[in-house]
């Protein structure tokens, strides 16, 4: 007779090495696994509430500025550090991991109006109210040595703003037209005007290098070839367009600044309408900055805080702020797409992660699967109420508190004041103006 | 607004030409008509034109018939006659002298050529240049659509786009690029530069490293060339090796180790020729290897690729040969003094996994009969075996008895064989028969008469075999049943499907067959119905039931006639109150007829109630009942708890509140809704989603790895935008994305002094434009 046994290969529980992961057998039968998604809703909601708990997104704040910084730029080769030009006629660069300032250069007087640097990194340049257009060293003078700029450009007006190209020697100005400067010489290169108003901004395409966007007093944006040295097109506004930033992985995309507490992205080809209208802010966006992965752009306010936008989505998904941040002048996204640096009128320069709940530093695989599933879980259950409501709940300085309601008033008011206008008059007679349109007054080609 | 300006003056230019065409002499100044007083002098000039008119082209000089303010010397007056001065009127000398001729031809061309336009104004010239310029950079963008859209819906990116190569810069190179900057550094700098000691590396200078690295340039290129050469034979014999691994046909195989084998026994004959001791020691080693082989039970049916074979024996002549011919190795092995079986063909195969044991050993024997005197001592046994296992179609009966009485341990794995063989041998015939079934699809029944019932009956009586080895120890008694069964078939196979291994299929057939003769619809043919059937219900005990549904079948049949006969049952609205149809008209009356004899099949009203009672039913509070069987008292199969438990443990439902429908006849009021879960549920159907199902089946399919294998998991969760920490991220480039960069240099083009395209051009477009 035969017995038979219960008999198991070794092979499928032993381990080779001690170093082997232990094998744990699973069955993955559904019925064994019962209530897949009220516990996943449950995951998902647990995820959400903690990525509050863990929400702080303030780093460092950087201070030693004399006066409120009013320009900002990256370093191009070298993520820590970070230039400043402050309304004193004060540069200073900064190390981002020691937090501290390793130099100062008193190179203007009166405002800095704009800092740049050179893509290779080897040189900064400077323009201030002094009328004048100043390149620097990026490395300190050798011991002994005077801290004086390589060159300097004396114009005849005052030049608000510069850019440097993002691959030749080349770069704009702008003031009361837009000049493009060769390093080498001291006469610009071409100049470009339409319109008589002063250009506030001016702004290279990282992608096609030859174009270039500016905005002007005259509440108008203008975009310019520099090759063929002629502006393109023009856009005019509702109100004035304070910076313009182009997306670095798109093309033809760039988004605005207004002094209407929007932002407006544009593709350039069709100026006549935004791709979208961002509101969030109550009062006027005084810059904008893209991340380096194109996806979001980071604006800062007058009404005392940054925001964080999805390119695509009209509205805000984090705002930023703290009780001393005062009007925030300038904001730049680091290039490793990790940091957020504000600089604001109270002198201070701050640092903050741009995912507010993120851990810093290694993770371990483990770790990483979870804030992937975490991250998944929330994408899932985003629209469930309850979820909803954490993911979006931020709190708000009382003052903004009370503008976003007030706003809200009326802006109701004004909607209904339309549809009840379109209601009373003869259908066709009142036009419907969608959103994005009514803020674009016309495109001068 | 431009646009229209310049086309008005383009029309005053156009017509100041048609002036021009006018008779010469037409006096067209405007300033005579004006004021009362020179009445007469317009009534002179009329006539004038008018004497004028009769061919004679006299010309008068105007006169001057009141003082004038300008008065020329040349008797013109600032008034002047009207007249224009014309390129004609000035070639009338001319014509009379032949010598200019020629420049008359000339002012003729001259005459011929349109007036040059008036150039555009500033303004329109650039509005023209930057709507050329826009044109141009946009459809120069919109190269970067597709990756812009790409890149858009992208499951993943990761940043930065482009790997960076790390640069590793030789401390020496980073150490040249400084500089000391105080004059202590400075100092030190020059001191350890002054004898060119190197920094990292202090063994060899560079002076010594030169002396070192110096080789004269023919040694040079011999080396070289023969690196060369090494490194190109490597690359071709991998190249080979590569493409040989791939090669999956076994012939291959077989054949390569055949040659394999042959070299090896060549090599051992020519090195016991030359060398006895070391082919002895050669020997001596297979030996041992062979004594390895056999204690390492390598060959027992357990491993991974002897139980996948085991599996796939099923279905596979391959693979049940394989499994014979390991089985057939351990044997050998396990055998001490019967050594190895003489047939290559076994032991090539049964080494394809193994290729521990060369296959010297066997060719040794059968050449050398000189050096190893036990290999050859068993050769009688060895080609008896060799012999049965040669023939393995024949493999039968007396082989397995053999077998048998050699190893018992090994009989059961015999037999299996045996029977997988029989299997096998089925099948393919199986197969030939299909095949011939396919050929001839019709007329089958006529030419298989004599053929298939042999065939058929050999067939019945492998698969009894079969089933009696796997089933039971009884297959004496199933085996007679199976041939008498195979007998009576006959004649039912000669009429039918040859291979009717699905018996219940058949006979549903054939049930329907003969349902379908039962209602006339079917002729009855001259076929041993009757007994077939039985012989069939005697063979499927399952099928028994077959009776029972026919009959069901009928009176399904017997319903639907009643419903066809019996009027339709007439529907009476119990919402409709009666005294509005007393008002309505005829008309009406036929049209509610029309709508109700339409809509006479479904009842909705009664629907509606049945509906809603089970409403009401599903929506009343249930008893609970906690009695568990066998808890006091004895439970088991068959055994209810009594009814005192019953009683005792069932908890009644209390009464809820009163629907709230519950006087409303025409109304459904469903109370199910749960008020704390839908505080959790979604109201409004996200963006991207079309439809509720959709979103549905997103929110049901679960992501974590509690549901998911690791890998699906990982696939699930990999996150939208992956950045690196430290790297910087650059804007995307056209060489990152495989466009050609869009200009060499941005600056080259600039102009210093932009030239303008021709004005015609720019004419061509103001009039498109104009029209537009």
């Amino acid at each position: 007779m035969k017995v038979k046994m219960l008999s198991r290969n070794p092979d499928n529980y032993v381990r080779e090495t001690k170093l082997d992961l232990q094998r744990v057998p699973r069955n993955y039968d559904p019925t064994l696994h019962p209530f897949e998604v009220p516990r996943e809703y449950v995951r998902a909601l647990n995820a959400t509430k903690l990525e509050r708990v863990f929400a702080k997104p303030f780093l460092a704040s950087l201070d030693g500025h004399r006066d409120g910084v009013n320009c900002l730029a990256k370093h191009p080769k070298s993520l820590a550090t970070v230039l400043s030009g402050a309304c004193d006629g004060e540069v200073r660069i900064w190390n981002l991991t020691k937090r501290n300032c390793i130099r100062t250069i008193q190179a203007h007087e009166g405002f800095v109006r704009g800092i740049c640097t050179r893509f290779c990194g080897t040189s900064f340049f400077t323009v201030g109210d002094d009328k004048t257009v100043k390149q620097w060293k990026m490395d300190g003078p050798s011991f002994g040595e005077e801290e004086e700029p390589l060159h300097t450009i004396l114009g005849k007006t005052v030049y608000t703003g510069i850019d440097h190209h993002w691959k030749e020697a080349v770069f704009a100005t702008c003031g009361q037209q837009v000049d493009i400067w060769d390093e080498q010489r001291t006469n610009p290169i071409c100049s470009m005007t339409w319109g008589f108003d002063s250009i506030s901004s001016v702004k290279f395409n990282p992608i096609e290098t030859f174009l270039l966007g500016s905005c002007a007093s005259d509440r108008n944006i203008v975009l310019y070839d520099m090759r063929q040295a002629t502006p393109l097109k023009k856009v005019i506004l509702d109100m004035r367009t304070n910076t313009i930033c182009w997306n670095p992985m798109e093309a033809f995309i760039f988004t605005a600044a207004n002094e209407d507490y929007n932002l407006y992205t544009f593709d350039m080809r069709a100026l006549d309408t935004p791709v979208m209208v961002h509101m969030d802010h109550v009062s006027a966006v005084l810059d904008v900055d893209y991340s380096p992965t194109g996806k979001e752009f980071v604006s800062a306010s007058f009404d005392k805080s940054i925001r964080i936008f999805p390119m695509d989505k009209s509205r805000s998904r984090e705002v930023y702020h703290t009780k001393r941040m005062q009007h925030v002048i300038c904001v730049k996204w680091t290039s490793d797409s990790k940091y957020i640096m504000c600089g604001s009128d109270e002198m201070n320069i701050r640092l903050w992660k741009a995912n507010a709940s993120e851990k810093l530093g290694v993770l371990t695989s483990r770790e990483k699967a979870a804030t992937d599933y975490n991250q998944k879980l929330k994408e899932k259950f985003q629209y469930h109420p309850h979820v909803k409501r954490i993911a979006r709940h931020r709190h708000l300085p009382k003052s903004i508190y009370s503008q976003i309601q007030e706003q809200r008033i009326m802006k109701e008011a004004r909607r209904r004041k339309e549809v009840n206008r379109l209601k009373h008059s003869k259908p066709g007679s009142v036009p419907i103006v969608s959103e994005r349109k009514k803020h674009i007054v016309a495109v001068v080609k | 607004m431009s646009v229209m300006w310049a086309a008005e003056s383009l029309q005053a230019l156009s017509e100041q030409k048609e002036l021009e065409d006018l008779p010469k002499d037409y006096p067209s100044s405007t300033s005579e008509d004006e004021g009362e007083s020179n009445g007469e002098r317009k009534h002179q000039k009329l006539l004038e034109a008018i004497s004028s008119l009769d061919g004679k082209n006299r010309r008068k000089l105007a006169e001057r018939s009141e003082a004038s303010l300008k008065v020329s010397e040349f008797t013109v007056s600032s008034e002047g006659s009207g007249e224009k001065l014309v390129l004609s009127d000035l070639l009338e000398p001319v014509k009379t002298s032949s010598s200019l001729a020629i420049v008359k031809k000339q002012l003729h061309r001259v005459k011929s050529k349109k007036t040059v336009e008036l150039p555009l104004n500033k303004e329109e010239v650039e509005r023209i240049h930057r709507e050329v310029a826009f044109n141009k950079t946009s459809h120069a963008l919109s190269k970067w659509d597709p990756i812009v859209l790409k890149n858009r819906q992208a499951e993943q990116l990761v940043f930065p786009l482009r790997k960076e190569q790390s640069a590793f810069a030789p401390i020496e190179h980073v150490l040249s690029g400084w500089k000391g900057r105080t004059p202590l550094e400075r100092e030190i700098f020059n001191l350890l530069h002054k004898n060119k000691q190197p920094v990292t590396d202090p063994l060899l200078t560079p002076m010594e490293k030169a002396s070192l690295n110096a080789m004269s340039l023919e040694e040079a290129k011999v080396r070289r060339a023969e690196l060369q050469r090494a490194r190109a034979l490597q690359s071709y014999y991998e190249a080979k090796a590569r493409r040989e691994k791939k090669i999956k046909s076994k012939k291959y195989h077989k054949v390569l180790k055949k040659g394999k084998a042959k070299k090896a026994l060549k090599d051992f004959e020519k090195l016991r020729k030359v060398n006895p001791t070391a082919a002895l020691e050669e020997l001596e080693k297979l030996e041992k290897a062979r004594m390895m082989e056999r204690m390492n039970l390598k060959h027992q049916n357990s491993g991974k690729w002897a139980k996948s074979k085991a599996i796939m024996a099923k279905y596979d002549l391959e693979a049940r040969q394989a499994m014979q011919e390991q089985l057939a190795r351990n044997k050998e092995l396990m055998q001490k003094l019967q050594v190895t079986s003489e047939s290559e063909e076994e032991e090539r195969s049964a080494e394809e996994e193994d290729d521990f044991v060369p296959d010297a050993i066997n060719e040794v024997q059968m050449t050398a009969d000189g050096p190893n005197p036990w290999m050859v001592r068993n050769h009688s046994g060895d080609a008896k075996e060799a012999e049965i296992q040669k023939d393995p179609e024949k493999l039968s009966e007396p082989m397995a008895d053999k077998a048998s009485e050699s190893e018992e341990e090994e009989r059961p794995v015999e037999e299996e064989e045996i029977l997988l063989k029989e299997f096998e041998e089925r099948r393919l015939f199986r197969k030939k028969s299909g095949l011939n079934q396919d050929t001839e699809p019709v007329g089958r029944q006529e030419t298989k008469g004599s053929s298939t019932p042999e065939m058929l009956s050999e067939l019945r009586t492998l698969s009894q075999k079969h089933n009696k080895k796997h089933q039971s120890r009884k297959q004496k008694v199933s085996s007679v049943k199976a041939v008498m069964l195979v007998q009576r078939e006959g004649p039912a196979e000669e009429e039918d499907d040859p291979l009717l291994l699905q018996r219940p299929e058949r006979a549903k057939t054939l049930e329907k067959l003969e349902e379908l003769g039962k209602e006339g619809y079917f002729q009855n043919k001259e076929l041993p119905r009757p007994a077939l059937k039985e012989q069939q219900l005697e063979r499927n005990p399952d099928n028994q039931p077959g009776a029972p549904k026919e009959k069901k079948r009928k009176e399904q049949m017997i319903d639907l006639q009643n419903i066809l006969t019996t009027k339709s049952p007439s529907v009476k609205s119990l919402v409709v109150p009666t005294t509005i149809e007393v008002l309505e008209d005829e008309q009406e009356r036929d049209q509610k007829q029309m709508i109700k004899e339409a809509f006479a099949g479904d009842d909705v009203i009664r629907d509606f109630l049945k509906e809603k009672r089970e409403a009401m039913e599903a929506s009343k509070p249930k008893d609970m009942d906690l009695t568990l069987p066998g808890w006091g008292e004895w439970g088991g199969l068959g055994l209810k708890p009594s009814a005192k438990k019953r009683r005792r443990f069932l908890i009644k439902a209390p009464e809820g509140l009163p629907r709230k429908d519950k006087a409303l006849p025409n109304v459904i009021i469903n109370e199910k809704r749960n008020i704390h879960a839908a505080a959790h549920q979604v109201r409004v159907l996200p963006y991207p989603f079309t439809h509720h199902q959709q979103f549905e089946r997103t929110i049901q399919t679960p992501i974590g790895s509690t549901w998911n294998t690791q890998r699906a998991f990982q696939k699930l969760t990999t996150s939208k935008i992956v950045t690196k920490p430290g790297h910087i991220i650059k804007p995307i480039k056209a060489e990152d994305v495989g466009y050609r960069s869009s200009s060499r240099s941005d600056l080259s083009v600039i102009p210093r002094n932009p030239k303008r395209p021709t004005i015609c051009h720019k004419k061509k477009q103001l009039k498109k434009n104009s029209k537009d």
